[in-house]
């Protein structure tokens, strides 16, 4: 039994920036991550394998599309990959940032925790957005590389460049929905979230066909999507095709998103928490 | 009182809580001294909580002035966290990280060094006896368990000031003596303790100074001993009575034997008579040919001061 003076060491130090204060949840973060990634491991290089076979490979084969319809990839394959990629960093946002969320504010409290000290509700949130960021980065590395044997990729610096792309994609989607998670009583709309606004956007923002496919007005409903944007950057990306103007308003829509979802995201989880 | 007294860990002058139009904390005046411990003594609902929520510097204050440290927590909210110990009421310790991960993590929020965080969560974990549940999972440890890794959880940043909400509320009566115990170290090493509790011998135990609340008012200050010779007598004799049939009460029995005791409560199952000499008064009692169904003469406890201020009990 110690009778060392427990009170003889430094006291904390407030943050000197949101940055320094996202950093010291860098250890919460890593921590819990060692828990949980031989989970997600397995299935980051199986789903992409499962999604080329299927969606690429042999739904692919009966499709025998004009290859000047396909955005400028030359067969089915290297049209639907980028696609993929992209779809797959929306749904990994939205798994990381509605039930998640709302464990670690109202069922395991986590954040009252990392908010009794010096930290407040701005190093949580941008602490918990990198770390989503960090995911989607994993997961759309991991698919880009499993499908690079099948001769997908026809310019390698665009390949490069769809990584961080893939994170512009994440955020674009993570911040909105944070925020909406963020100040949710209860879990039962995420069901809707899921059904509603995640699985439409995954099927109808040109991931599998061109929007081109689409009667008027739906067509004009897709490109309004961010996954639209995010799918004909990582398109333009992977297949050498990369024109700056649309670039830049891709990335500007999706640069917007993700302000303003940081914003609301501030705005709702400081009503909920500072009160 | 609008001048801090030089020194205060805590500073709180007409200090006001609202939550839409309901009034939590109504105007609270405290000053708690370096070195001293200090509670917050009152039921349910009485705004001890919320006045905790802002001295913790979580919730903002809606009236009034708070100088924690010497610091204004609307501005230095972050500045005044860094310095302070908060062990809340419900754990909010992570259940999928061990023991010593959980303290490991929270240091590190206060910008500590790794190197000077694991050799203080070796103390840490010496000081609570769970040295040997470092690689143990949160969700393994009994409710004492638990309760002892909050406080030591609380103290990674070696705080001045220790805030600590209900410490022993859901513990049995070893795992509270266990936590008491420790604290009672904390004290001695001059660690300044705040805590809340609704129960009056851990008040009477730990506490130097208690303000008692009541509705968000403080209804009397100073320490348990001062307060019991200020509000109560130094004996009570206990008369119990099966309770009172609906829509009756014990005034009648009250009433006649009055005369025996410096004041008479009321309570639905007994009579408690306020006395110098509780074995005189009960023997009087017999003589009057009352017959309870049990007596029983005791000291008087912050729980009689309680009742006389309120005219309730602490714990229903």
């Amino acid at each position: 039994m110690t009778t060392e003076p427990i009170g003889s060491r430094s006291p904390g130090t407030a943050p000197r920036s949101t940055l320094d204060g996202a950093l010291r949840l860098l250890d919460y973060w890593t921590t819990a991550y060692r828990r949980t990634w031989r989970g997600s491991a397995v299935s980051s290089f199986v789903v992409p394998l499962l999604y080329v076979l299927a969606m690429g490979v042999l739904l692919g084969g009966f499709v025998e599309a004009d290859p000047a319809t396909l955005e400028g990839a030359t067969g089915y394959l290297a049209f639907v990959v980028p696609g993929m990629v992209a779809a797959q960093s929306m749904t990994t946002v939205f798994g990381e940032v509605t039930y998640p969320v709302m464990g670690m504010v109202k069922w395991h409290k986590t954040y009252y925790a990392m908010t009794a000290g010096p930290l407040a509700v701005p190093h949580v949130v941008l602490a918990h957005l990198g770390f989503v960021a960090f995911r989607v980065a994993v997961t759309a590395a991991v698919f880009l590389a499993v499908v690079a044997p099948f001769g997908v990729h026809e310019s390698w610096w665009g390949v490069l460049l769809a990584l961080p792309a893939q994170v512009l994609i994440g955020l674009a989607f993570a911040a909105p929905i944070y925020a909406f998670s963020a100040g949710l009583k209860d879990e039962s709309a995420f069901a809707l979230v899921f059904r509603l606004g995640m699985i439409p956007l995954f099927l109808f923002s040109g991931a599998f066909f061109p929007v081109a496919n689409l009667d008027q007005p739906l067509e004009a409903l897709a490109v309004l999507t961010p996954l639209w944007h995010g799918v004909d950057l990582t398109r333009m990306l992977t297949l050498g095709t990369l024109e700056a103007g649309p670039a830049l308003v891709h990335v500007a829509y999706l640069g917007g998103l993700v302000v303003l979802g940081w914003w609301w995201a501030l705005r709702r989880l400081e009503r909920r928490m500072v009160v | 009182m609008t001048l801090s007294e030089p020194g205060s860990m805590i500073h709180a002058a007409d200090l006001r809580k609202s939550f839409g139009g309901f009034e939590a904390v109504r105007g609270i005046d405290v000053d708690v001294r370096p070195g001293e411990a200090f509670g917050f003594l009152g039921p349910n609902g009485a705004g001890k909580s919320s006045t905790m929520r802002m001295v913790a510097a979580v919730s903002p204050v809606s009236g009034g002035t708070l100088r924690i440290l010497g610091m204004d927590p609307a501005t230095d909210g972050p500045a005044i966290r860094a310095r302070i110990g908060v062990c809340p009421q419900e754990d909010t310790l992570d259940t999928e990280l061990t023991v010593w991960e959980n303290l490991f993590v929270y240091g590190r929020y206060f910008g500590l060094p790794k190197a000077e965080v694991r050799e203080k969560v070796e103390e840490l974990l010496e000081f609570v006896q769970l040295t040997d549940k470092a690689k143990a999972m949160v969700d393994d440890l009994s409710g004492g368990m638990k309760r002892r890794l909050t406080i030591a959880r609380s103290l990674v940043n070696s705080p001045e000031l220790l805030l600590l909400d209900e410490p022993t509320t859901g513990l049995d009566p070893q795992a509270r003596h266990v936590v008491w115990d420790r604290l009672f170290r904390l004290k001695q090493q001059g660690v300044t303790l705040v805590l809340t509790t609704h129960y009056m011998d851990e008040a009477e135990q730990l506490t130097d100074r208690l303000v008692v609340m009541d509705k968000g008012l403080i209804v009397a200050e100073g320490s348990p001993l001062a307060l019991i010779a200020e509000h109560s007598t130094r004996e009570v004799a206990e008369l119990r009575f099966p309770v009172a049939a609906e829509g009756g009460t014990h005034e009648p029995l009250a009433e006649s034997v009055a005369d025996l005791a410096e004041r008479v409560e009321v309570l639905p199952d007994r009579l408690l008579l306020y006395t110098h000499d509780g074995e005189e008064t009960m023997a009087k009692v017999h003589e009057r040919g009352l017959e309870p169904i049990a007596t029983l003469v005791r000291r008087s406890t912050l729980e009689d001061v309680f009742l006389r201020l309120t005219g309730r009990t602490l714990v229903d």
